[in-house]
């Protein structure tokens, strides 16, 4: 089981670093590391789908956005105006409603974070199909601008709408309990569990990736990402292979938001944006396109610099410097470049 | 008849590349398609592996019609191709690329390739055992764990070989198996064609290698400007007149 | 719907109209030599408006214009030459990230530049008041501007590109550059050029519609999308087209308002251009089968 070497590393460097913070008193490293965990989720997820099946995406934030926005709503939004309606009622009945009182003692309905978050997935699950379907049939510069719209749908849909809190996004997101005990919340008390709640769902995406690409779909994936006519000519359906890798990473994506959000207590339109897919589109570049482990590294990497402010007001700049540095001389990913190679082809073009 | 091929058409804009093209290729045997450059040999194939949809005209196989079908399910009917120019996989081993020929011979999915249950790791490891058979078959096996397209031109084509092979079909389609072969690599590939087709696997292929075409075919079709001209016995078709005059001109069809 | 009120949607569509014909253009331009869609086009134009803002201090208005421009197509001719000039039959992932980089980079350039603010070019004629009655329609005069420059400018595009020796260069290497290049013609050249071209003509656009359109750093991701839903729409390469294709959208947006909130109106041009991808990818002009050709 040597492809799961790097795994033990990880948990390893994992119950290290914590141990670290405790000792040097820089617990408060713990936060950026937690955040840097589920955006890293978002990262690999995204590698799977443009290193090995090999497509791009540069809206991959909206599905980040759809899982976050999704809970959060259900969970701080009032439902009591819409008590008599035979689905909230069913709801009700279920147990899958909290009742409380707000401030002024107005009695308050709204959905737990365990069916919210089931909601959320399964909208996901259905906006991927639904946008995958048309889109992977695209290719190219179409299948890039297709996905960039994508994103800036949802992006625009949570600008404007007065459901998702418009600018100022959604805030005061409950915890989300997990076991007795144990809840992704931002409570300060809750930091250490919350990080080892985080990174343990990295791992577990990662053993779950890692067996899928040494499995017989990773062996199709790249045939597909390799050359798809003649993937499809020894059987692959590579229509519902792409699709359902698309569906695979979104819903990743779309899980990293919603922990997210209730750790953060709250998501803005900005995790639509833009800037955010194009990160994580440059940390995939520079972690190696078909490199999982790469792309964990640099997305953990980047992800606490930027979060811990080191890239300043220059940290937008960084990423699309990123970008360009490694398409021009790394495409392979920095993990990648054999250095005397690199330098060799570099001297060959001047001359 | 395993493959039957009706009132066949293709355009390309104003171009017939397949016109009015009528065959049928009887199981076990061993036929190939000739012509000059041009005759929309590979055209036909692609309409046949169903990389190209017809313009009309039918294309049964084993009784069904598979024009318009997506190559994938033709392909798991029991269908397989080599290209002329080679399509191997990058960035994977040789062993790899054949693996991919059993794709439709296995069934691990999505979800049990992510929790690699033990009944996918017993399948992975037919799969490998199959397919360092079926390279050791064809002398390649020490090449296993190379990059595929880093090999010599020869042994990708025997990868390729290998790679249709792995889906234990019933029709191979190939496309120039000889070409740029020297003398005694078109020899050994009369050789394996001939071993493959007592196994049972009927063929059908494409070759400008008239050596191999009348070595080894029981039937040959011979197509010209997308129309077919001729077919019959190796025998027949060097004598046919029209074949004569397409391949070497006018003033030799009458000597 | 009044004579005044339609108007008023039907001008602002043209000039929005034409201004995204003018991104598409620009587009097809350097796709058309080079197979590469640049997404940092929209950045051209925000350049364009900024440079001959900061430019006014001191030069007299047209000379600041022009200097800008100017400026722009140089920075578009080493655009090509630092980045672009040199790289070997890269992949279409590769220059889309690339391209996605670089107008990241400028963007941000941008940003520490000039800062976040809005600024705009003083109105060409009279001021923010100053209104002319088209069609029953007050709007400013600058509209006219607008419209006038950037029709001038597709005339003369198509003007150089049929019957200038330049022009027939670029045409020979967008049809094949192989052959082009046999026939003693640079194809390196012919690439640059279209890149300052296409810089050239962003940047003009970008200096005429910043009175009414107002410049500010993040302007140029928007117009690129739109550029390329006009592009798309009108058939990638064709520069015709891409003036209907502009015009067209420029009308939907601007008609639109009357149905949908101002906050959605962004929705509506992304929904076309996913609508077009999906089911004519080749825009309403282009072909099918001529499409599948070009490897893009």
């Amino acid at each position: 089981m040597k492809r799961h070497l790097p795994l033990i590393f990880l948990v390893l460097a994992v119950i290290g670093v914590q141990l670290l913070t405790r000792a040097t008193g820089a617990a408060f490293y713990l936060t950026p590391l937690t955040m840097a965990a589920y955006y890293s989720l978002v990262v690999v997820g995204l590698c799977l789908l443009m290193g090995y099946a090999g497509q791009i995406s540069l809206g991959h934030a909206g599905f980040f956005a759809i899982g976050g926005y999704l809970s959060a709503m259900l969970t701080t939004k009032n439902l009591m105006p819409l008590k008599e309606n035979s689905l909230i009622a069913a709801c009700d009945r279920l147990g899958l409603l909290t009742h409380g009182q707000d401030m002024f003692g107005e009695p308050f309905l709204h959905m737990q974070p365990w069916p919210a978050c089931g909601c959320a997935i399964l909208a996901t699950v259905v906006v991927a199909y639904a946008i995958g379907i048309p889109v992977l049939k695209l290719k190219g510069h179409y299948l890039a601008m297709a996905t960039l719209g994508f994103g800036i749908i949802v992006y625009r849909l949570a600008l404007a709408s007065p459901l998702f809190g418009e600018a100022d996004g959604i805030s005061e997101v409950p915890g989300f309990p997990i076991l007795p005990g144990l809840a992704v919340s931002g409570d300060f008390s809750a930091r250490v569990s919350n990080y080892y709640l985080a990174w343990g769902l990295v791992a577990f995406a990662m053993w779950l990736l890692v067996n899928l690409i040494h499995s017989r779909v990773g062996r199709a994936l790249r045939a597909i990402h390799g050359a798809e006519g003649a993937a499809n000519a020894m059987g692959v359906d590579t229509a519902r292979y792409k699709l359902n890798t698309f569906v695979l990473s979104a819903v990743l994506a779309a899980i990293a938001g919603i922990f997210l959000t209730h750790y953060n207590g709250g998501i803005g339109p900005s995790e639509a944006g833009i800037t955010k897919s194009v990160r994580y589109v440059a940390i995939v570049a520079i972690g190696g396109m078909a490199n999982l482990w790469g792309a964990l590294t640099m997305g953990a990497l980047l992800n606490i610099m930027s979060l811990r402010g080191m890239f300043g007001s220059y940290d937008d700049a960084v990423f699309g410097a990123i970008l360009i540095v490694i398409m021009l001389f790394a495409p392979q990913g920095l993990l990648g470049i054999y250095l005397p190679a690199a330098l060799k082809r570099l001297l060959r073009r001047g001359a | 008849m395993l493959l039957e091929i009706k009132n066949l058409f293709r355009r390309f804009g104003g171009l017939q590349a397949v016109s009015d093209v009528n065959f049928s290729v009887r199981q076990g045997m061993i036929k190939a398609v000739i012509g000059p450059n041009g005759a929309g040999k590979t055209t036909l194939f692609n309409l046949i592996s169903g990389a190209l949809p017809p313009s009309s005209g039918e294309i049964q196989f084993k009784g069904r019609p598979i024009q318009g079908l997506p190559p994938f399910r033709i392909a798991r009917q029991g269908m397989a191709r080599t290209y002329q120019n080679i399509k191997l996989y990058p960035g994977m081993s040789a062993l790899e690329n054949v693996m991919v020929g059993r794709h439709c011979r296995s069934r691990a999915g999505f979800l049990s390739g992510m929790l690699a249950l033990p009944w996918t790791r017993r399948e992975e490891r037919a799969i490998r055992e199959k397919c360092l058979e079926l390279l050791n078959l064809l002398d390649i096996a020490d090449l296993a764990e190379v990059e595929a397209t880093s090999l010599a031109f020869g042994q990708q084509r025997a990868v390729e070989f290998a790679r249709a092979l792995a889906m234990e079909p019933e029709l191979l389609l190939l496309d120039e198996p000889a070409a740029g072969l020297n003398i005694y690599e078109t020899a050994e590939v009369a050789r394996l064609i001939g071993k493959i087709n007592a196994q049972g696997i009927t063929v059908l292929l494409v070759e400008h290698d008239m050596s191999l075409v009348m070595d080894i075919s029981q039937e040959i079709v011979v197509l010209s400007f997308g129309e077919k001209i001729a077919e019959g016995t190796p025998a027949e078709i060097q004598r046919n007149k029209e074949v004569i005059r397409i391949y070497l001109g006018e003033d030799d069809a009458e000597g | 719907m009044t004579l005044e009120l339609f108007s008023q949607y039907l001008l602002a569509g043209v000039t929005y109209g034409i201004i995204y014909a003018i991104v598409g253009i620009g587009f097809n331009i350097i796709y058309n030599t080079t197979g590469i869609i640049n997404f940092a086009q929209g950045e051209f134009v925000m350049l364009g408006g900024m440079t001959a803002i900061s430019l006014t201090q001191w030069l007299p208005l047209p000379l600041a214009i022009a200097v800008a421009v100017a400026v722009v197509m140089l920075i578009g001719a080493l655009v090509e030459i630092l980045f672009i000039r040199w790289l070997d039959h890269p992949s279409v992932l590769r220059m889309i990230i690339i391209t996605i980089g670089l107008s990241i980079l400028i963007r941000e350039a941008a940003l520490h530049l000039w800062g976040e603010g809005v600024r705009s070019l003083p109105y060409f004629v009279g001021n923010e008041i100053t209104t002319v009655q088209i069609l029953g329609a007050r709007v400013s005069p600058q509209v006219l501007w607008v419209i006038g420059v950037c029709a001038v400018m597709v005339l003369a595009l198509s003007l150089f590109f049929r019957y200038t020796l330049q022009g027939k260069k670029m045409q020979a290497c967008a049809a094949n550059r192989m052959a082009a290049t046999l026939c003693g013609i640079s194809a390196r050249n012919m690439v640059t050029l279209s890149f300052m071209l296409s810089a050239g003509i962003g940047a003009l656009a970008g200096c005429v519609m910043s009175p009414i359109t107002y410049t500010q750093y993040d302007i140029g991701t928007g117009l690129a999308i739109k550029g390329f839903t006009v592009a798309i729409l009108g058939g990638l390469g064709n520069s015709m087209a891409a003036v209907a294709a502009g015009l067209l959208l420029g009308l939907i947006e601007s008609f639109s308002v009357s149905l949908v909130p101002l906050a959605f109106q962004d929705a509506i041009s992304i929904s076309l251009l996913l609508g077009i991808l999906f089911f004519r990818p080749h825009g309403l002009f282009g072909s099918k089968d001529a499409a599948a050709l070009k490897d893009f």
